[in-house]
């Protein structure tokens, strides 16, 4: 080797380390972010956590499966003036209490948000009505009665809500969440009642009874499941014919396990999932991370993972393949025309103001 | 062995054996008559079968071969609760959750007696054993003695004509225990009941029976009234058992009608009587109890008389209780009467010792 | 002897001064021995200290903080002082007049820069349905509202318009409330403030508590009814078989939770183990398969099922204490085999049952994981709603008030059972 040679060799070896020594130069950040654990964090991990840590070293992730009692949790840290989270995900209707509460960061969404490729600031670009004062929406779920198949013959398969409110027809027990939210709004379309027009008639008296009185003609045939993972186990073990539950465990089950169930996205009940920011202690590296992890790209990327839809009207072009499975993941989402024909979308409003009231109706109706 | 003719018995026991896990035998071909209004009692240090046998006669244990009789019936099938035999039982058993009288009145009710009736027995039952004014009480709030006494009471508050008794004072310090020893003794006599005793307290069979049996390894070693028991034992396991006992061992040397002469190891020759020994040559064992060695210097005529070395003296106030070297036995006990006429022994001394041939067994070698 | 004795008795003088007995020294011996007395007591209390301390700050005090959340009612108070104060002069009947509009308004705006207007509107809308939307949507647009304020609320919200609301916020404007009470008991306020029972279907929790009280009473006698015979038997066994039993009984313990779970619903569920076994044998037919789980019978199932070895335990170290001669004794007096079990044995097995019915049944009542897991609907308990209330709908105050009531209702049946049976309790 000639002197020349190492002379340049020294130069750039000193710029790389330069280099490292910039990047070394940032505090190590450990950001904690709270999920609902299971595959949905791992499509989270996969998409965003991994290739943003792995562009950004001196960011570790730590995750915490504290979603289901997050709200909780916010109010007990911030109370304790210890606020350990960073970054949330959580339903529109709890982040919008924990708004109120002053628990959490408000969002200017256009700042504080990318925009879409083609330049449509970030309020435009996210579907209608999925921003919150306090709320980043990433996916939109949705809850949506699936039935076995092998239970009904080839030539009488159900296709509708009707169809499950149906007992005569389509025999068979049916499996329902222990709660109102879904099963009253069903109740309402089962009988009638458009979409649009299911949250008034729910806030008057006798649009409630009118729902209570469409659940009691299947009552003798219902089963009522508590957790997420229950109402695939009950189609599986041929323990009911249908079942309500969310579109990504169904996914997971017919897809992935290869379970006979089929979707029926009549009258699919249609909600976000998303981020807050509580103010922990790592606001600025959260701010940064939120902005891209909530861009066109990531918010396609996740649905690589898990078939809920991303909730940015621009990401639906770039959804792709499943990661593993190979699947063309674009039939699978809420979100696609094909199956976004009568959706009905969960009020949040509605139901932070009449939830408690009805609530209790549904556990007294469920007890005799 | 006689053991009583089994035909006229109350209790007998004919040919029992009895086994728990099918390879050993507790109780071995056992013979046994006990006549109505007998008092007896089975001794025998612990595992001789004895409560085996005790609980067999009240039903808890089943025979595994042979016929136990009352009263001329075998009872063997009969459940223990249609035996009418009382019981009373080393721990009492006394009920814990209902009163005394309660305790009493319970055999009464099984037996669907009237309320007023039961109230009467109870009542003479509880004088019986001077315990009329505890009626109320539990037997938590008694002493041990008088838990024993109301166990007594049940016992035979509905006047079975079979009293058993497993151990029954062994719960008891000294004292009580023989004041209770003649409470059970009067109350035999006096109600003309009969007894079914089981003990390891030879001391306790002496006072009350009229007949022991002695137990040792499942068999009946002998049978016979506590004087006979004592004075005559028939075989070198009964002759230790019960009551002090001098033991020598030798070997016959020749038999005389009922006298046997027996070469002790040391050489000496003693003149005893024959009990279990034939012929010459047979190992014995000699069994001489110590009150009935005497200081030979009275120029009486002995059958046998030795030299014996005083090793050791214990003051005992009626007695002198003295250790001595005789035919090479270091451990020969001897119980020298204080009487005032007596010369007084001293340790190292030599004097000279006799007893008759009467006195001296000879007994099976074991 | 008197004490005017003891004065003139010379041989007293040594131990007695003053009618009272002193010691060699001259202390009172009253006092002297207190002093004694108080050593060892502080010496004993040294030896509790550490599990005072622990009961203190695990038990006593969260229990504590339960019962005052329960009544706990700050929110109104210190959200709307303004309007309570205006309210004042307000009769409750009708709508209010323009002061107290205005009150309302100048303590929204502060509540909505200190972004408290959200625990009050929660607060809120646990009493009257929709007062959460009034609240938080009229408080985001009051800083732009002008007098009079009256015309510009009842244009917000239609709640404005309602009297009830005032009549509530009057009503609970109080650092204390009995209303989470008030639900609990499945009553309600009338417009005249009088409690009453709640409208018929929205009553749920007398009902679940008499249902909670009655499974767990079911739940007691299965655990009795199954465990009596396997104490029995492993108290008449040889240590070794014994054991080998216990085992078998404590197996339950060492599973996991899911796995049991797991278990059942493989065992019990209609296309499960049981169910395709009558169906092949011809007992039932394949369409009627019995519902075992996901309802109560899957809960009574699977608790007792969990719940033996409180039974079991105390019964089979009771029973190992009895020795066999009672029954001997009972056997030789008279008493045929049953009666001998039934008048003799049984009533010396009552501190066993006692204590394994009391532990049993205070556990069930307050069980929530299995009932969560198999009981479907009809298997749930009250202490489901707690937990519901706890981690879901985070209404802490109602959660509190079940609890409390909970509480005092097992305390008040331990109270009971104390007198009727004793409370001769024997553990492990």
């Amino acid at each position: 080797m000639n002197k020349p040679m190492l002379k340049m060799l020294g130069v750039t070896s000193a710029v790389s380390l330069l280099a490292v020594s910039a990047v070394q130069a940032q505090d190590p950040v450990r950001l904690t972010i709270v999920s609902w654990g299971g595959a949905y964090t791992q499509s989270q991990v996969r998409a965003y956590h991994e290739p943003y840590a792995e562009a950004n070293p001196h960011i570790t992730i730590v995750n915490d499966d504290g979603s289901a009692n997050a709200l909780a949790g916010l109010r007990a840290q911030s109370q304790a003036g210890n606020v350990t989270w960073d970054l949330v995900d959580m339903l529109p209707s709890d982040a919008q209490l924990a708004c109120d509460e002053g628990i959490i960061m408000p969002i200017d969404h256009d700042a504080m948000l990318a925009p879409a490729p083609d330049g449509t600031p970030a309020s435009q670009d996210f579907l209608p009505g999925s921003l919150g004062e306090c709320f980043i929406p990433q996916i939109v779920y949705s809850t949506v009665v699936t039935f076995n198949t092998e239970m009904f013959p080839e030539d009488n398969q159900p296709s509708s809500i009707a169809d499950f409110f149906n007992v005569d027809d389509f025999p068979g027990r049916r499996a329902i969440q222990n709660r109102p939210g879904g099963n009253l709004e069903w109740a309402l379309f089962a009988d009638g009642v458009h979409p649009d027009d299911i949250y008034d008639v729910l806030e008057t008296p006798e649009g409630v009874d009118r729902a209570f009185a469409k659940l009691d003609t299947i009552k003798d045939n219902l089963v009522f499941w508590t957790e997420g993972a229950q109402s695939p186990q009950l189609l599986a073990d041929q323990e009911v014919a249908f079942s309500t539950g969310y579109n990504g465990r169904i996914f997971d089950a017919a897809e992935v396990e290869g379970q006979p169930f089929a979707i029926i996205w009549d009258g699919q009940i249609v909600e976000w999932d998303g981020w807050v920011i509580p103010y922990g202690p790592n606001q600025e590296a959260v701010l940064e991370y939120v902005y891209w992890a909530t861009d066109t790209q990531r918010l396609a990327d996740q649905a690589k993972f898990i078939s809920y839809g991303p909730a940015r009207a621009s990401s639906a072009p770039l959804v792709g393949e499943h990661a593993d499975l190979g699947i063309d993941m674009n039939s699978h989402m809420p979100t696609n025309p094909d199956n976004y024909f009568s959706p009905i979308v969960l009020d949040n409003d509605f139901w932070t103001d009449y939830g408690d009231e009805l609530r209790e109706r549904f556990a007294n109706w469920m007890l005799r | 062995m006689d053991n009583g003719n089994p035909s006229e018995a109350f209790v007998a026991f004919e040919r029992v054996q009895k086994s728990y896990d099918g390879e050993e035998l507790v109780v071995k071909d056992l013979n046994l008559a006990i006549g109505k209004g007998e008092f007896l009692t089975m001794l025998g240090p612990s595992g001789s079968g004895k409560t085996t046998c005790l609980m067999m006669l009240a039903g808890f244990e089943t025979a595994t071969y042979g016929d136990i009789l009352l009263d001329g019936n075998a009872i063997n099938n009969i459940p223990p609760h249609k035996r009418g035999i009382g019981m009373v039982f080393q721990n009492y058993a006394l009920f814990p959750h209902m009163t005394i009288g309660e305790n009493l009145a319970f055999p009464l009710e099984v037996r669907g007696m009237g309320k007023s009736e039961r109230e009467e027995k109870v009542k003479r039952a509880l004088a019986m054993v001077q315990m009329e004014s505890f009626a109320g009480r539990r037997p938590a709030q008694l002493s041990g003695g008088q838990q024993q006494r109301v166990a007594l009471a049940r016992a035979l508050v509905f006047e079975p004509e079979l009293v058993l008794m497993d151990e029954p004072l062994g719960a008891l310090d000294k004292n009580l225990r023989e004041r209770m020893q003649y409470e059970i003794k009067h109350l035999h006599d006096q109600l003309g009941i009969t007894v079914v005793y089981v003990t390891h307290d030879q001391t306790e069979a002496l006072t009350m029976s009229d007949r022991i049996a002695v137990f040792d390894d499942g068999r009946i070693q002998q049978l016979a009234p506590p004087a006979d028991l004592y004075e005559r034992p028939e075989n070198a396991f009964v002759a230790q058992f019960i009551g002090e006992n001098n033991k020598l061992m030798g070997k016959v040397d020749s038999v005389d009608g009922e006298s046997a002469m027996v070469r002790l190891d040391d050489g000496s020759l003693v003149k005893s009587l024959r009990v279990c020994v034939n012929e010459p040559g047979e190992e014995t064992t000699l069994s001489l109890r110590p009150e009935r060695v005497l200081v030979a210097d009275d120029g009486k005529d002995y059958d046998n008389t030795f030299e014996a070395v005083v090793e050791e003296l214990i003051y005992l106030g009626d007695h002198i209780r003295s250790r001595v070297n005789v035919c090479g036995n270091r451990d020969f006990i001897m119980k020298v009467p204080n009487s005032s006429d007596h010369h007084s022994m001293a340790v190292g001394q030599k004097v000279r010792v006799g007893w008759s041939m009467q006195d001296c067994r000879a007994l099976d070698a074991s | 002897m008197t004490q005017g004795d003891a004065a003139t008795d010379p041989s007293m003088t040594d131990h007695m001064r003053d009618g009272q007995m002193v010691t060699a020294d001259g202390t009172p011996l009253k006092a002297s021995l207190k002093r004694a007395e108080r050593r060892r007591k502080i010496i004993a209390l040294l030896f509790v200290a550490p599990l005072l301390v622990f009961l203190m700050i695990s038990f006593i005090i969260p229990i504590g903080q339960m019962m005052f959340r329960s009544v706990d009612n700050p929110q109104i108070t210190s959200t709307l002082p303004r309007t309570l104060e205006a309210m004042e002069a307000w009769d409750g009947q009708g709508l209010p007049d323009e002061p107290v509009y205005a009150a309302l308004a100048a303590d929204l705006t502060i509540a909505q820069e200190n972004r408290t207007v959200g625990q009050l509107a929660v607060r809120l809308n646990y009493e009257i349905s929709a007062a959460r939307g009034a609240l938080t949507r009229t408080a985001r647009q009051v800083s732009n509202m002008e007098a009079p304020y009256k015309e510009k609320f009842l244009d917000a919200h239609r709640l404005w318009g309602n009297p009830e609301i005032f009549q509530i916020i009057k009503r609970e404007g109080r650092p204390l409330t009995a209303s989470y009470y008030v639900s609990a008991l499945d009553r309600t306020y009338d417009a005249d403030g009088n409690i009453v029972l709640q409208n018929e279907n929205r009553r749920i929790y007398v009902d679940l508590y008499i249902r909670t009280l009655l499974m767990s009473l079911g739940i007691t006698f299965l655990t009795l009814l199954l465990g009596f015979p396997i104490s029995f038997l492993m108290s008449s066994l040889p240590m070794r078989y014994a054991n080998l039993l216990m085992i078998f009984v404590l197996l339950p313990f060492w599973t996991s939770l899911l796995v049991r779970t797991t278990a059942w619903i493989v065992l019990l569920q209609q296309q499960g183990v049981i169910n395709e076994l009558l169906v092949w044998a011809g007992f039932i037919s394949s369409d009627n398969r019995l519902g075992m789980i996901h309802n109560m019978t899957g809960t009574i199932i699977a608790m007792t099922h969990i719940l033996l070895p409180f039974m079991v335990l105390p019964l089979y170290s009771v029973m190992k204490t009895i020795p066999p001669s009672y029954v001997r004794a009972a056997r030789s007096l008279g008493a045929n085999p049953w009666v001998a079990f039934w008048r003799v044995y049984v009533p010396q097995t009552l501190p066993g049952i006692g204590a394994g019915a009391v532990l049993v049944f205070i556990i069930s009542i307050g069980y929530y994981i299995t009932p969560a897991l198999v009981g479907g609907q009809s298997g749930q308990m009250i202490s489901n709603l707690i937990a519901y209330h706890m981690q879901t709908s985070l209404n802490w105050g109602l959660a509190a008030a079940l609890g409390t009531i909970l509480l005092v209702g097992v305390l008040v049946l331990y109270w009971v059972y104390n007198k009727l049976v004793g409370a001769d309790i024997k553990l492990g």
